[in-house]
C-alpha cells in the first residue's frame, strides 16, 4: 500500500518536473515545479518526517508563487502563445543528464547500504527541534548568518533607489511605490511602457502574456494618472 | 519501501534537474533547473536519514539546510536577474557572457 | 479539554458545519449591507429580504452561464477557482470542534499555516487564468499583500505553539485550562484574526477583489465559479476563525454547555467580529499592507513571541 503510493508520487514528481522544461506556459512550468515539490513534501511524509514534509510544501509553494511573478516578469513569452524553443547545446545537457542519472541509478542499486541503526524516535520533530536547540544548534546558526547576509546582499543587488534616495534609475521610470507617480500601470499613459519591475500586467517589452490585457491596463489606468 | 526507490527517485529528480540547468538559455529557467536538483536531494537526505541512521537527527537537519539553501538560490538568483535586466536589458545566460571575463 | 481524532467518515459533517458557517457569514454580511452594493461593486438589485439574498444569489449563479475569455488557460483556472474553498476544507480538518478532530496531526499549526500559503497560488492562479487584465491585477495584488501578512501570521501561529510545548492543535486546546492565550497573547491574537481577513481577502484587504479594478479576481468569474470563488472566500473566514478560538479562545472550554457547542458559539462570534468590521474599516493598498505588516506587527508580534517564551523558560 504504501510501496504504491510511494511510486504514483515518484511518477508524479519526475513527470512535473520533467513538464517544467516542456511545456510553453510560464504559469504552467512554475506550478509543475510546485506540483513536484508537493509530491516529494508528501513522500516525506511516508517515513515519519510529518513537519519536514509538511514545511517543504509550506517553502516551495511560496516560493513558486514568488518564482511564477518573476518569470512572468523576465521570460519572452510568459504564457506561451507564441511557442518557441529556449535552449542551447540540448543534445549534449540530455547526454549529460543521461549519464548523471544513470550512475547514480547505479550507485544507488550497486552500493551494499549498511543496516538500518537504530529506531525512529516516537516524535522525529521533537528529536530535530532538540537536535536544532541542542548538538547541532551551531549549524543553524550559521544558516542564521548565511540568510541575513543574503536579504542584505539580495536588496543592495535588486533595489534600483541609491544609498542616497532616488539615483538616475528614477528617470528610466523604475521607481518603487514612492512618489506620485506610483498608481497601478504606471501614470505615463503611453503603452511603449518599460516594462521594468512593477509592470503589472506581464512584460511590457517583450509582448506580455496578453496584449489586449496591457493595453487596457493602461487606457483603464489614463483618467485616474494622478498628475499626468 | 526501500532505500534504493527513494534513491531511484532522487536520481531521477536530480537528473532532470541537471537538464534543464545546463539546456534553458533564460536564467529563470536555469534556477528552476537548480531548484530540482535540489529536490532530489532533499529525498536522498530525507531517506538516508529514515532507512540509514533514524536514531540520530543529522539527516533532518541536513533536510532543513537544503530548504535553507534553496530560498538563498532563489534571493540571490533573482536578486542578479534582476540587476542584470536593469543593467543590460539581459534575461539569457548567453547575454551575460561578459562575466566570464 | 482533550481532543481525539474522529474517524473518516467525520469529514463530511465537517465539511456541512464549515459551509452552514461560510453561509451565516453570508447572511450577516448581506443583513448589514443596507446599500445594495457587492464587494465587487456591482449594483445588485435587492430581491427580498435581505436575509435571505446570499441563498438567492447561489441559486442564480447556479443558473447563471460560465464565461469563457479570449485564450484562457483553463487548466489553471479551474484550480484557482476551487483553490479557496477546497483550502478552507483542508484548514478545518485541523481544527477541533469541542473534543474531536477531523484529523489530530502531530504538526497541525504548521499544516494550517502550510494550505494558507497555498492561497498564494490559488489566488494568483485564479487571477492568471482567466487571460483578463482586471482578474490579473487582483491576482497580483493578492501576492503582493501575502507577503506582509505572512510573516507576522507565521510567528502569530508560532506563540500558541511555544506555550503548549507542542505543534498539535489539540495540545494547544489542553494547554489552556485555567488562562486562556488570548489573555496573555494580545498581540498575537489580533495579528492571527488581521491574517485571517488577509487571506479571506476581506475587509481592509480586499483590494485583490477590490471595486476600483472591476472585482480583481472575481472580474472574469461567473456562474458556478464565482459562487465557487465567494463561498471559498467565507469559508476561510469560517476555518480561520474556527482555529482562532482553537487557539487563542480555548477551544471548546465554557460552563455548562457541551464543548462542541462552545467551539460552534466562539467561532460564530470572531466570524462575526470579521464580518462586522468589514464596512467599518477602509480598503488597504498591499504596499501599505507590507510597510504595516513588516514595519508594526512583525515587531509586535516577535516581542510577543519573546514574551510568550521568556514566560516559558520562567515556568520552566
Amino acid at each position: 500500500m504504501q510501496t504504491a503510493l510511494f511510486c504514483v508520487l515518484a511518477v508524479v514528481a519526475v513527470a512535473s518536473g520533467a513538464a517544467v522544461f516542456v511545456v510553453d506556459s510560464m504559469a504552467r512550468a512554475t506550478y509543475a515545479l510546485a506540483l513536484s515539490f508537493v509530491a516529494v513534501g508528501v513522500s516525506l511524509l511516508l517515513l515519519d518526517l510529518a513537519y519536514l514534509g509538511v514545511v517543504t510544501v509550506l517553502m516551495m509553494v511560496m516560493e513558486m508563487a514568488i518564482m511564477a511573478v518573476f518569470m512572468v516578469m523576465f521570460m519572452m513569452n510568459p504564457a506561451g502563445f507564441m511557442p518557441m524553443s529556449m535552449l542551447h547545446g540540448k543534445r549534449a545537457a540530455l547526454a549529460v543528464s543521461g549519464g548523471v542519472f544513470l550512475a547514480l541509478a547505479a550507485l544507488a542499486l550497486l552500493v551494499p547500504w549498511p543496516d538500518r541503526r537504530g529506531a525512529a524516535p516516537a516524535d522525529p520533530t521533537r528529536a530535530a527541534g532538540e537536535a536544532i536547540m541542542g548538538s547541532k544548534m551551531l549549524v543553524m546558526i550559521g544558516v542564521s548568518a548565511v540568510l541575513f547576509t543574503t536579504i542584505v546582499a539580495a536588496l543592495v543587488l535588486a533595489v534600483a533607489r541609491g544609498r542616497y534616495g532616488d539615483d538616475e534609475s528614477a528617470e528610466h521610470g523604475h521607481r518603487e511605490g514612492r512618489g506620485p507617480h506610483n498608481g497601478h500601470g504606471g501614470g505615463h499613459g503611453s503603452h511603449a511602457d518599460h516594462g521594468g519591475p512593477g509592470a503589472h500586467a506581464g512584460h511590457g517589452d517583450h509582448g506580455g502574456r496578453i496584449d489586449h490585457a496591457r493595453h487596457g491596463t493602461h487606457a483603464a489606468s489614463r483618467p485616474e494618472g494622478s498628475g499626468t | 519501501m526501500t532505500l534504493e526507490l527513494f534513491l531511484l527517485l532522487a536520481s531521477a529528480l536530480f537528473a532532470v534537474g541537471t537538464y534543464g540547468a545546463l539546456s534553458q538559455q533564460s536564467v529563470v529557467m536555469v534556477m528552476m533547473g537548480l531548484e530540482l536538483m535540489v529536490n532530489g536531494v532533499i529525498v536522498a537526505a530525507a531517506a538516508f536519514w529514515y532507512f540509514l541512521a533514524p536514531a540520530a537527527p543529522d539527516g533532518q537537519v541536513l533536510v532543513l539546510v537544503v530548504i535553507a539553501a534553496m530560498t538563498v538560490d532563489m534571493a540571490m538568483g533573482f536578486a542578479v536577474v534582476t540587476l542584470l535586466f536593469r543593467a543590460k536589458d539581459a534575461d539569457m545566460t548567453d547575454m551575460a557572457a561578459e562575466l566570464k571575463r | 479539554m482533550t481532543v481525539t481524532g474522529a474517524p473518516v467518515w467525520a469529514v463530511v459533517p465537517a465539511a456541512g458545519v464549515l459551509l452552514a458557517l461560510a453561509l451565516a457569514a453570508a447572511v450577516l454580511d448581506s443583513v448589514l449591507d443596507t446599500a445594495g452594493i457587492g464587494a465587487d461593486g456591482t449594483a445588485q438589485a435587492v430581491r427580498g429580504r435581505r436575509w435571505s439574498r446570499p441563498l438567492a444569489e447561489a441559486a442564480r449563479l447556479m443558473r447563471q452561464r460560465g464565461r469563457t475569455t479570449v485564450e484562457p488557460d483553463r487548466l489553471l483556472w479551474r484550480i484557482g477557482t476551487a483553490g479557496p474553498l477546497v483550502a478552507a476544507l483542508l484548514m478545518a480538518a485541523v481544527v477541533p470542534v469541542g473534543g474531536t478532530v477531523v484529523a489530530d496531526l502531530p504538526v497541525g499549526v504548521v499544516w494550517f499555516n502550510t494550505v494558507d500559503v497555498t492561497l498564494w497560488a490559488a489566488l494568483w492562479l485564479a487571477g492568471w487564468g482567466p487571460n483578463s487584465v482586471y482578474p490579473l491585477v487582483g491576482g497580483y495584488r493578492f501576492v503582493a499583500q501575502a507577503l506582509g501578512y505572512e510573516l507576522p501570521l507565521m510567528f502569530a501561529l508560532t506563540a500558541p505553539a511555544v506555550a503548549a510545548e507542542s505543534l498539535r492543535v489539540g495540545e494547544v486546546v489542553r494547554a489552556q485550562q485555567g488562562l486562556w492565550f488570548v489573555v496573555w497573547m494580545p498581540v498575537a491574537f489580533v495579528v492571527f484574526l488581521g491574517s485571517v481577513a488577509a487571506f479571506g481577502a476581506w475587509g481592509p484587504f480586499s483590494s485583490p477583489v477590490g471595486r476600483d479594478a472591476a472585482g480583481g479576481v472575481l472580474a472574469e468569474a461567473a456562474g458556478v465559479d464565482r459562487l465557487l470563488l465567494l463561498a471559498g472566500r467565507y469559508a476561510l473566514l469560517a476555518a480561520g476563525s474556527g482555529m482562532a478560538v482553537a487557539l487563542f479562545l480555548g477551544g471548546g472550554a465554557g460552563p455548562w454547555l457541551p464543548g462542541w457547542l462552545w467551539s460552534l458559539l466562539k467561532t460564530l462570534a470572531v466570524l462575526a467580529v470579521l464580518v462586522v468590521l468589514h464596512r467599518r474599516l477602509p480598503v488597504l493598498r498591499p504596499e501599505r499592507i507590507v510597510r504595516i505588516g513588516w514595519l508594526v506587527a512583525l515587531p509586535a508580534v516577535l516581542l510577543q513571541v519573546l514574551v510568550v517564551s521568556a514566560v516559558m523558560v520562567a515556568k520552566g
